[in-house]
């Protein structure tokens, strides 16, 4: 790639105009830079394909990690045992989707590992990608979205034949601690402003619990802006006005909706970075429909978006308190979308996943 | 209506909003529901779905697509998820279509449950420019139908005279056509639309010009458009 080569140096002045840079002053604690252990799962899909690809690029690093990889399946009538122990040592891992069946018979392990591991956090960061052209400008939205419950309780049964009833249970406990945590992921990121999402005006009872959670919190965070906004006129000012959101807090099926609605007015859910996170562990995955294994002909000629995974493999590198790694990944990647030149067809390029990951790990420094 | 939908209204269920034709289950789903405090703290919600309103919904999505020409019905749900309900309501509209030999592809006429057709609904109108602009209209047994503008009564703009009254012109339209009287709707309907393209009298969601056009004034517009045609 000598045209890659050749750009890199031009790229690097462009980017350092408009970001002064200085020599990360991490002091870190003897014995922080011994390699950390990370269970890795495959997947179903594409997932092997960009968690391939995320492997490839730590090594090309020497990123201070290394992985346990397991194989599951989304067929598999449960999670193996050996896989959660993995990541319960660990306290990290990374993943592909894994491929729920449809409308019957085996719950989705996906919502299983969340649940398990009580990640009552989902993170999915949606922004505006340099050389990425999309409908809407300015736009860095981070949806903070209750994992746990909610529509996905998993409480379903039929009544009599042909009438079935799901129950949505919303808990004041779960409700404050996604709230406290979309607070202080504000307060600590230096974002200005969290919005609740909600359907309050229909689900008075149960929606209404949750905003009472948010409202409680916002009070002990005076200096970020709390609002609140309904779920149909949130999905409209998403796609008309997406620049005055920053903050988003949602209850389960909301922030599924509204999360895969901001990934695809940024570029769509191949490159949106994000990850589900509790009080003990943290599990990294592509930030917006994890759940989404990608066409067969997508794994058949192998062109799969790895952006998305890298970002998020970033994201744990920051989690892991490995902030100048993270950085050099973030960097690559931005450089390889600026340059426009290796795109997967998503994004309205023909390039392959290898093609893709060749490119980031030339583009590193 | 400033009330909430679907209360009181069992008759009807099925809501269509000619833009983006989206028929939605008005009064199962998530808004049909008994919600109950377990104990302080724990809420619980019930969303029911039923055959006979799936099947409803879903025959009236496709008798529309096929008296207006529409190539596809696609069906909307979260069935990985909630198996058991949006199961239901998958095979609900997969027995009719089978039964009308359609095929369900990409978006144009999406038939979905309550909450989602509102998300939708609303997320379709923001593409497109607003829920100033775009028509709804519901229908139940019986041939009842009640067109309105729009979800949402804007008590901010309440008698200002800014209110664009666009939507609940297209609405009446919708009716109209519901009636079988096909050629004045058409009329009405292009005189909107030739409105709305000279750019010259919009209200203020329709974005900046120089001057904002009182919603009188505007209705004036489109009735001399009207006359001329």
């Amino acid at each position: 790639m000598t045209t890659a080569r050749s750009i890199i140096p031009l790229l690097n002045r462009l980017i350092s105009r408009s970001q002064p840079s200085r020599s990360v002053t991490y002091m870190h604690r003897p014995g922080d830079g011994s390699p950390r252990p990370v269970t890795l799962i495959p997947g179903d899909g594409v997932g092997p394909l960009v968690t391939d690809a995320v492997e490839q690029v730590m090594e090309a690093m020497h990123a201070p990690v290394y992985f346990e990889k397991f194989e599951v399946h989304g067929t598999m009538k449960k999670f193996p045992e050996e896989v959660l122990d993995s990541i319960r040592k660990n306290k990290v891992c990374i993943k592909g989707g894994l491929a729920t069946p449809m409308g019957g018979g085996v719950n989705s392990l996906n919502v299983y590992l969340r649940k398990e591991l009580d990640l009552y956090a989902s993170l999915v960061n949606c922004f505006n990608m340099r050389g990425l052209p999309t409908r809407h400008e300015n736009v860095d939205i981070v949806v903070i979205r209750e994992n746990t419950e909610g529509e996905y309780a998993g409480l379903e049964h039929e009544v009599v034949p042909g009438v079935v009833e799901s129950l949505k249970v919303i808990t004041k406990f779960c409700s404050e601690r996604i709230a406290s945590y979309a607070f202080e992921y504000a307060y600590l990121n230096n974002r200005k402003k969290v919005t609740a999402v909600h359907k309050a005006n229909i689900m008075k009872l149960a929606d209404g619990l949750f905003l009472e959670a948010c409202r409680e919190v916002a009070q002990k965070y005076p200096a970020i802006q709390y609002n609140e906004i309904i779920v149909d006129n949130c999905c409209m000012q998403l796609v008309s006005k997406p620049e005055q959101f920053d903050v988003m807090v949602t209850p389960n099926l909301y922030g599924n909706l509204v999360a895969n609605t901001a990934a695809g007015i940024c570029g769509g859910t191949g490159v949106m970075p994000g990850g589900n996170v509790g009080a003990e562990h943290a599990v990294f995955e592509q930030g917006a429909s994890a759940g989404n294994v990608g066409k067969d002909s997508i794994v058949a000629q192998k062109t799969a978006n790895p952006v998305a995974l890298l970002l998020s493999s970033a994201m744990m590198l920051r989690h892991l308190q490995f902030p100048a790694f993270a950085d050099r990944l973030e960097t690559a990647v931005q450089k390889v979308i600026l340059q426009g030149k290796v795109r997967t067809k998503d994004l309205g390029g023909s390039s392959t996943t290898q093609e893709v990951v060749d490119a980031v790990i030339d583009a590193l420094d | 209506m400033a009330t909430a939908i679907g209360k009181g209204h069992h008759s009807l269920y099925a809501n269509f909003r000619p833009c983006y034709s989206l028929p939605s289950c008005k009064n199962t789903g998530e808004y049909s529901g008994p919600e109950y405090q377990v104990v302080r703290g724990v809420v619980e919600s019930l969303k029911i779905i039923t055959r006979q309103a799936n099947l409803r919904v879903a025959e009236y999505a496709f008798h529309y697509t096929k008296e207006h020409g529409r190539e596809r019905v696609s069906a909307i749900h979260k069935a990985n998820i909630m198996q058991k309900t949006e199961g239901l309501f998958l095979k609900g509209s997969r027995e009719v279509a089978e039964k009308t030999s359609e095929k369900s592809c990409s978006f144009c006429c999406l038939v979905v449950s309550n909450l989602y057709g509102n998300i939708i609904s609303d997320l379709c109108a923001g593409l497109v420019g607003g829920l100033g602009l775009t028509a709804s209209c519901k229908i139940g047994e019986g041939g009842i139908a009640l067109a309105e503008a729009v979800p949402g009564s804007a008590p901010d703009i309440a008698g200002k005279n800014s209110a664009n009254p666009t939507t609940l012109l297209l609405s009446g339209v919708s009716i109209l056509r519901h009636l079988n009287l096909h050629d004045k709707p058409d009329q009405i309907q292009n005189a909107i639309l030739d409105t709305i393209a000279e750019g010259k009298y919009r209200t203020a969601d329709l974005g900046v010009f120089p001057g904002f056009f009182s919603r009188s004034r505007i209705t004036s517009a489109v009735s001399i458009m009207g006359k001329l045609m």
